[in-house]
């Protein structure tokens, strides 16, 4: 534990990159992903029909009640077996990466709709008026008037929902995925200097996120004062 | 041009709207008054569908709003509505404003839409305030830009709910100014408001209302002469002595 031996970091950069790379693919996937299906339930959870108002809301509440590590365990094992029910086949239809994108997909997209719920919800009512008194549909009020202000509106709090986001891209080191955590953890095991790497993976989430979160209030100091 | 027949609407089971019958001919200005929570507003609103109704039909230009198969958005183009807090989208410049209706509802090109808006923003005063946006106008102004965006899609009557009534008092003016034009170049319009200035000066008929219902539908001079009901009286009296 007395001397350092921060070659290893070196020694496994190849590694520690792919694992980096596998990490914001997932980072990216989840939060395009995310944020899409994400303003698709908050419009279910909004809509007046009660047959897309409840299952939305139940789908959100069910999500957001369970803990993140669940839902990635549950999608990596499920999955294959729901592919392999429709293909007829059996065995690992589907790799870990496609469930995780699958886990992270439907548990961001839990998380968005609240934000991008409470983003519409935001926007007085006299603008959807506005829009309809001009002839325009529910869709045109939606994607012309009520959404763009939403996420103006939103933008920091989505913003710091991705930092969380990317955070948690981590915890797919339990199905085994080797993202930058996992080539972390694993170059330690083959070295015996797991103290080393897991300080290297600390500072490197600590910088992105705390540029990331600076970033943040740099934006929502300029967003004040346009407003 | 509008047709209301005996509309009722409820609040749960509150009644805001009892059995309200009027209408507005062509050409004709018909102004709305009464104490505030009378229904005025969800009167105004339930003419092009924004507040929908229980009971009793409206009708415009034949189209009945209330039947679930009417198409909505298509007769909302061609009735211009003017609202309390202006309601300009507050992402846009002026000129959007004034031209994204006109581009994705009735489908003219944007230069089109753009030459048309431009021209009904010069004709509120407001020409060389095309490339700012809302938050930067006065709330005259917006008022004005609001109108001349309801204008712009060629309306065939106008709706004005409360136009005047969130504006500093010597903004008041401006925006009648250009609600009287309008009212003398034949426009037909339905105006919910307490300016009982711009009633004397361009309405035909005032109609006045009390708790959801009508109380008094009569021409201008016989309302402003001798209102028939005490609670018309009494909301005169206070309006005017001032």
């Amino acid at each position: 534990m007395a001397e350092m031996d921060w070659s290893v970091v070196w020694k496994y950069r190849e590694a520690l990159w792919d694992g980096m790379l596998t990490s914001l693919k997932l980072f990216a996937i989840a939060l395009a992903g995310g944020i899409f299906f994400g303003t698709l339930l908050a419009l279910a959870r909004l809509a007046r029909w009660k047959a897309l108002s409840v299952p939305a809301a139940g789908f959100v509440n069910l999500i957001r009640a369970i803990p993140f590590i669940m839902a990635i365990f549950w999608f990596y094992f499920l999955t294959p077996m729901i592919v392999s029910k429709f293909t007829g086949q059996q065995g690992e239809a589907v790799g870990p990466f496609t469930s995780a994108v699958v886990a992270f997909i439907m548990v961001e997209s839990a998380y968005y709709s609240e934000i991008i719920r409470a983003g519409i919800q935001s926007i007085p009512r006299g603008q959807p008026w506005a829009a309809y008194a001009l002839g325009m549909n529910y869709r045109q009020s939606m994607v012309h008037i009520v959404l763009p202000q939403a996420f103006r509106n939103m933008l920091p709090v989505m913003l710091t929902q991705a930092v969380i986001l990317f955070q948690d891209t981590s915890l797919v080191y339990v199905v085994a995925l080797k993202d930058f955590l996992g080539a972390a953890s694993k170059a330690g095991q083959l070295t015996g200097r797991i103290v080393e790497l897991y300080l290297f993976v600390a500072v490197v989430f600590f910088l992105v996120c705390f540029a990331a979160s600076w970033a943040v209030k740099r934006l929502q100091a300029r967003l004040a004062v346009s407003r | 041009m509008i047709d209301l027949r005996a509309v009722s609407k409820w609040f749960g089971t509150f009644q805001v709207l009892k059995d309200c019958t009027t209408r507005v001919a062509k050409g004709e200005v018909v102004v709305v008054c009464g104490p505030s929570g009378s229904g005025k507003s969800t009167l105004i609103k339930a003419v092009n569908g924004l507040e929908p109704f229980q009971k009793g039909e409206i009708f415009v230009n034949g189209i009945s709003v209330g039947d679930p198969r009417t198409n909505l958005p298509k007769l909302r183009a061609h009735i211009g509505m003017v609202f309390q807090n202006f309601e300009l989208f507050p992402h846009m410049s002026i000129t959007a404003n004034l031209t994204l209706a006109q581009v994705k509802v009735l489908g003219r090109s944007r230069e089109e839409a753009e030459a048309k808006g431009l021209k009904l923003l010069d004709r509120v005063g407001l020409l060389s305030q095309k490339d700012k946006f809302p938050g930067q106008l006065s709330g005259g102004q917006q008022q004005r830009v609001a109108i001349a965006r309801a204008l712009s899609m060629d309306p065939i009557a106008m709706l004005f709910d409360e136009p005047t009534s969130a504006l500093d008092p010597e903004m008041i003016n401006e925006v009648l100014d250009v609600m009287v034009e309008l009212a003398r170049e034949g426009m037909t319009m339905m105006v919910v408001t307490h300016e009982m200035g711009f009633a004397r000066k361009v309405a035909h008929r005032v109609v006045f209302m009390d708790h959801g219902q009508i109380v008094e539908d009569c021409p201008k001079d016989d309302f402003f002469g001798s209102p028939r009901s005490e609670r018309a009286q009494a909301f005169l009296s206070k309006i005017l002595h001032h």
